[in-house]
């Protein structure tokens, strides 16, 4: 079997109290791999330990016991750590508080400016990032003239720019309107697609889960349920008790087939649904 | 709460013109020598001269008039009391006198240069923010100040404080007005009442202005750890600046009329 890109082992992490005393343990036993490619989804109510999840992966934080590999490379290892940083790109949720320069341009700019790469390759990789989400044409606009989801696809921009293996997205589209969402949810989809980028994204709105490869479900610190969106969302009981929604569909299937109508578990789209209620041939 | 917005940070205009390209420390340093050569000129003929290189320069930057005087308008007041200051304060020969007011030639004259320095001073500088992008000029003046990192002076943190607060001072401008609208809709009155009051009824909104920005600045600190920053060393720019053949010439012929205006007038 090929190596994973990413590997957690029986990783533990408590977060230090201010004044001694016990600390939280955020993660508890977490052991996951992700491999080249995929397109992960991580879902989870507040504090399930989501963020502190993502914060290993690009050694933001490392783990009380246990280890994180990435790409071959431990999180501890203190010399790694910015190499770390350019293979696994961050996108976090506040758009506003992310982007760091007064131009969309030097923004995208700012990581390979980081990692000394020389200026004309900086320039080429500035504008091939901007046209992959395609904000190209804002290059010169500063960030507040921008909406939610513009902005975004900077912050998204100014990570591939880094040329990342992976991108972690944590709640990226949190508190954008729906509009924004959409542009987000595709830039990121494309990005996997058509770029190879392997991509773990975390979120509460269950809408955005169906098109991962692999779902990943969180609760207090712990995974508690890992398959592909149609083995996650057939355990409707499950998710439930842990104050998580399924999509509408797969709720309606639910509730439909309680009431003896026949209806494989885990259907997830509309389309789904309309062949299985009127099948035409 | 209309000004909020209207406030410009600034107020470059982009263009290609001789002036615009020159690399930011050219024009930084020549503002320089302006201000220097401005305290040290002491007739109308001095000034006249500064005033027709500053024209050129402003001819040059294809800069339309009404953009350059802009920038003087917010200082007129202090423009205005400099003249009548001079004018009413300086003793000398006495033009004409309305009750212990005293109009003096002397004082004429001495206003009409303090106004016309400092009328000098804002347009020949207002040509470096007019023509230099606020990233230039963050550039230009941490290259200018690297040498002097040996005694102490953090070049690149300071670039960075000033691109930070250049990038956020809208975001903040904008949570100012948002805070404002809802403090009012739930009956906050800023407006009227006496200076104490007014400064009271700003708690409520300079208290969650503060958490807020605070909470950026945490935000923004992991932002940029995540994206590789570690400080200006081993750092490359998305544009180097440029020191070239038509700098050397500008600095130089900067220099040469400084020299020149400043040891005869
Ligand atoms: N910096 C911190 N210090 C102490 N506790 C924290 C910190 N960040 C998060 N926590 C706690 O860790 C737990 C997991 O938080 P987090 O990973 O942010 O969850 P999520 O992103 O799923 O909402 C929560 O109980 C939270 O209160
Ligand atoms: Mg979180």
């Amino acid at each position: 079997m090929r190596e994973p890109l990413i590997r957690f082992t029986d990783v533990n992490f408590i977060y230090a109290k201010a004044h001694g005393g016990e600390g939280l343990a955020a993660l508890k036993d977490v052991n996951l791999d992700v491999f080249e490619g995929e397109f992960v989804a991580v879902l989870g109510h507040n504090g399930s330990g989501k963020s502190t999840l993502a914060k290993h992966v690009n050694a933001l934080l490392t783990p009380t016991s246990g280890q994180v590999i990435v790409d071959g490379l431990d999180t501890v290892d203190q010399e790694k750590v910015w190499e770390i940083r350019q293979k696994v790109g961050m996108v976090f949720q506040n758009p506003d508080n992310q982007l760091v320069a007064t131009t969309v341009e030097e923004d995208v700019a700012f990581g390979p400016e980081n990692l000394g790469v020389p200026s004309l390759e900086i320039q080429s990789r500035v504008t091939s990032s901007l046209e992959a989400v395609g904000m190209l044409s804002y290059r010169l606009h500063s960030p507040h003239q921008l909406s939610g989801g513009q902005k975004q696809r900077v912050a998204i921009a100014g990570v591939i720019s880094m040329l990342p293996k992976c991108i972690v997205l944590d709640e990226p589209t949190a508190m954008l309107d729906p509009n924004g969402r959409s542009e987000v949810m595709s830039t990121i989809h494309s990005l996997n697609r058509e770029k190879g980028i392997t991509v773990l994204h975390i979120t509460h709105h269950m809408d955005e889960v169906i098109g991962a490869d692999r779902v990943i479900v969180m609760d207090e610190g712990r995974i508690v349920l890992q398959g592909t969106p149609r083995e996650v969302f057939s355990q409707v009981e499950l998710l439930r008790s842990l104050h998580l929604d399924v999509p509408q569909v797969t709720d309606l299937a639910e509730r439909l087939r309680k009431r003896g109508f026949e209806i494989p578990q885990g259907t997830l789209t509309v389309n789904e649904m309309v062949m299985l209620l009127c099948p035409s041939d | 709460m209309r000004m909020l917005r209207s406030v410009t940070i600034g107020q470059h205009i982009p263009g290609d013109s001789l002036i615009h390209r020159l690399d930011p420390r050219t024009k930084i340093l020549s503002s320089i020598v302006l201000i220097v050569l401005l305290f040290v000129v002491k007739g109308f003929i001095g000034y006249g001269l500064v005033a027709l290189g500053i024209a050129l320069v402003v001819r040059a930057s294809n800069i339309p008039l009404r953009f350059v005087l802009r920038g003087v308008r917010p200082l007129m007041v202090i423009l205005v009391f400099t003249l009548t200051l001079h004018l009413f304060m300086t003793d000398g020969r006495i033009i004409f006198q309305i009750w212990f007011l005293k109009v003096t030639w002397e004082g004429l004259i001495r206003g009409l240069m303090m106004g016309t320095r400092l009328l000098l001073l804002i347009i020949g500088t207002s040509m470096l923010t007019l023509t230099t992008s606020p990233m230039q000029l963050t550039d230009g003046i941490e290259t200018l100040l690297r040498p002097g990192k040996k005694i102490g002076i953090p070049a690149h943190e300071l670039a960075m404080m000033m691109t930070i607060a250049l990038r956020f001072i809208p975001t903040l401008l904008e949570e100012t007005e948002k805070i404002m609208k809802a403090q009012m809709a739930r009956g906050a009155d800023f407006q009227s009442g006496g200076i104490t009051q007014r400064a009271k009824s700003l708690i409520p909104l300079l208290v969650p202005l503060f958490v807020n920005a605070f909470r950026r600045a945490d935000d923004l600190a992991i932002a940029m750890e995540a994206r590789g920053y570690r400080g200006g060393e081993g750092r490359t720019k998305l544009r180097e600046l440029k020191f070239q053949r038509s700098d050397m010439m500008a600095l130089g012929f900067v220099l040469a009329f400084a020299l020149v205006v400043g040891a005869f007038f």
